[in-house]
């Protein structure tokens, strides 16, 4: 009796922690993007689900292979993302928070109609390369795809972290987050550090809407599972990339115990606002996030 | 003799109709306002009930947004508890609508103080998201508190009678609304010409420097909060009555974000620019609606994929709104009303 309830939870904690890294994926793109350009990109949810069509795309009308489409979708987010800071975001530098929220919410909302222009309003099921035979670890089944989606994260982050640590490109982009003004002073090209942040964030989010396509369904509600990333991202700290990685985890497992045990309490659904209200928690107690650096301000 | 608008007294400078001209204006726009409902037909009076209820909501987070600088992404979420509290007051406990309006209506400010004090802390997007989640919540238990709301199903909203007679055709809603709408508004200019509006704004553009001045900055937002959501209760209560049957599907999170875009496209801090806004978002999807009819043949697309044509229109109008008329159409109006009255001067 009792080794079945630790493996119940066992099980919950691990699916929780792979479903939580895609989030972390998800929050490290809004996080990127905010320590970069102080701009809350709320279209990241439709980001990755234009990143997950495309592929799929790719892969079923073109018969063109997983891997091979990985990678053009890769390089098509690229462009997207330089282009999106281009002709949409560059305009709006210097105007108030609300502007640059409510811009990025139309973009969202501009993207979400023209995936459901092209693909219309039906479920598909992502051509995934992933046995669906679960993997065994002792007693606990994952799946391959999760397991997948979780090697994936790491390594973007084991990239990040590297990139941010030892390339020139990298420095440069922390050295904009801390202050702009003295990185631009220091010979630093901010323009080209704040497109290249909305390269890499567009280009994360379209790996990390990949991944949730193969994990659930691919169809127009997709775009919720980057609203859901966003608590993480605010948990850690809108301005820390460890607290976005540590976010994500938390997010995933609390969500994964929160539907477990409390489901039968409320009726059901409680997976889906669990992060919500965990974040309203967390917002009490700290508001500024669990490692997010908090503002002195001057007059 | 004097060219141009100067005042001689407070009186007049204080004055909120200020010259004969915006008063004659103000008449006819009255006189119009009567007859309109008996010249349009259902439809069109339909049309701007809609958008008269949506100027109330939208005055309720021009308020809070726009006056004091709180952005709220919750502001839907204070709609759907001013319906379903009418919803529920009118349906189960059985007031009348002039006893249920109210009472909702202070309910809801009630729970936007719920949200207002612990938001004290947050600031900017922290804001935005402690408000995001709020509404997350809130449908949630819409939803799951089926005893009370009927869940998913939705409830019906028994029509309000006055004096005997029912209010239930778009004519009748008509007067029921409009009088409700022209005393919001009054209301709302002549709070924000008050301590209290000034203290808002204080706080908007630097609550800093406004809490060194003297301005309470928590009694302040707290108020803001406290008013904003009682508009929104208002609107919510309005609405259930108007379209006679609520279900979680009227009150999607997606409203938040119409609200913010008609204050946004209206103009921010302006109570005029509240009603162009509301009127424009309210409007979009029907001038759309009447494009597909006209150009349905030709352009199909228009037709079949109308429900995104519908969302894309309201995701450009934000975009270009916001670069290339950030002070929105209020802002127009001013720049509009200067063009007109310097010509053929420039400056």
């Amino acid at each position: 009796m009792f080794s079945d309830q630790l493996h119940f939870l066992a099980q919950l904690v691990v699916s929780g922690i792979t479903v939580g890294s895609v989030y972390s994926l998800i929050a490290l793109g809004f996080v990127l993007i905010y320590k970069a350009t102080d701009v809350l990109n709320l279209a990241i949810g439709e980001l990755m689900m234009l990143g997950a069509y495309f592929c799929f795309t790719l892969i079923t009308t073109y018969k063109i292979p997983y891997i091979p489409a990985f990678l053009i979708t890769l390089v098509f987010s690229a462009i997207l993302g330089i282009l999106l800071e281009r002709v949409v975001l560059r305009p709006m530098i210097g105007e108030p928070i609300l502007a640059i929220v409510m811009i990025t919410i139309g973009l969202g909302t501009v993207f979400r109609s023209i995936i459901g222009m092209i693909w219309g309003p039906l479920n598909y099921v992502f051509p995934g390369p992933f046995s669906e035979e679960p993997l065994m670890l002792g007693t606990i089944a994952v799946s391959h795809v999760h397991l997948w989606a979780m090697i994936m994260a790491i390594t973007v982050m084991i990239v990040f972290l590297a990139f941010f640590k030892f390339t020139t490109m990298g420095i440069g982009m922390r050295a904009t987050a801390d202050d702009s003004d003295v990185a631009f002073l220091m010979g630093i090209s901010v323009k080209k550090v704040v497109a290249v942040s909305w390269l890499i964030a567009t280009v994360v989010s379209s790996i990390a809407g990949i991944f949730l396509a193969n994990i659930n369904l691919l169809n127009l509600n997709l775009y919720f599972i980057g609203l859901k990333a966003l608590p993480a991202a605010v948990m850690g700290g809108l301005d820390s990339i460890a607290g976005a990685m540590i976010g994500g985890v938390l997010i995933g497992v609390l969500e994964n115990l929160a539907g477990g045990y409390l489901d039968h309490l409320f009726g059901g659904g409680v997976k889906e606002v669990a992060a919500f209200i965990i974040l309203l928690l967390i917002m009490m107690i700290r508001p500024y996030g669990l490692f997010g650096t908090k503002e002195i301000e001057r007059v | 003799m004097t060219s141009g608008d100067f005042k001689t007294s407070y009186k007049a400078d204080m004055a909120i109709f200020q010259t004969i001209w915006i008063k004659l204006w103000m008449a006819v726009l009255v006189v119009f306002m009567i007859f309109f409902p008996f010249w349009a037909g259902p439809y069109l009076t339909y049309v701007v009930n809609l958008a008269a209820i949506a100027t109330i909501g939208a005055l309720g987070l021009n308020i809070l947004t726009g006056f004091t600088g709180q952005i709220s992404l919750g502001h839907g979420a204070f709609i759907a508890i001013g319906a379903y509290s009418t919803a529920i007051l009118t349906a189960d406990a059985g007031f009348p609508f002039w006893l249920a309006l109210p009472v909702a209506a202070l309910i809801t400010a009630t729970s936007g103080l719920i949200v207002g004090i612990p938001s004290l802390r947050l600031k900017g997007l922290y804001l935005v998201m402690s408000t995001l989640a709020f509404s997350f919540i809130v449908q949630y238990v819409i939803i799951k508190w089926e005893s009370l709301t009927r869940g998913s199903t939705g409830m019906g909203v028994p029509s309000p009678r006055f004096f005997g007679h029912a209010i239930d055709n778009d004519r009748a809603f008509y007067f029921l609304i409009m009088p409700i709408v022209v005393m919001a508004m009054l209301f709302a200019r002549n709070l924000i010409r008050t301590k209290v509006g000034r203290a808002w704004v204080a706080i908007r553009d630097r609550d800093i420097s406004a809490e060194v001045m003297g301005v309470n900055l928590s009694r302040y937002k707290v108020t803001s909060f406290f008013i904003s959501s009682f508009y929104a209760g208002l609107a919510g209560g309005l609405y259930a009555y108007y379209i006679t049957d609520i279900s979680p599907e009227h009150f999607p999170i997606t409203l938040s974000i119409d609200y913010l875009a008609m204050i946004i496209i209206g103009g921010m801090g302006s109570i005029l620019g509240s009603v162009f806004g509301a009127m424009f978002v309210t409007m979009l999807p029907e001038g759309i609606r009447i494009a597909a009819d006209i150009f349905g043949t030709s352009y199909p697309v228009l037709v079949d994929r109308f429900f995104e044509v519908k969302v894309m229109a309201f995701g450009l109008a934000i975009i270009l709104f916001l670069i290339f008329e950030p002070t929105g159409i209020y802002g127009r109006w001013v720049k509009t009303k200067i063009y007109y009255k310097s010509w053929p001067f420039t400056y």
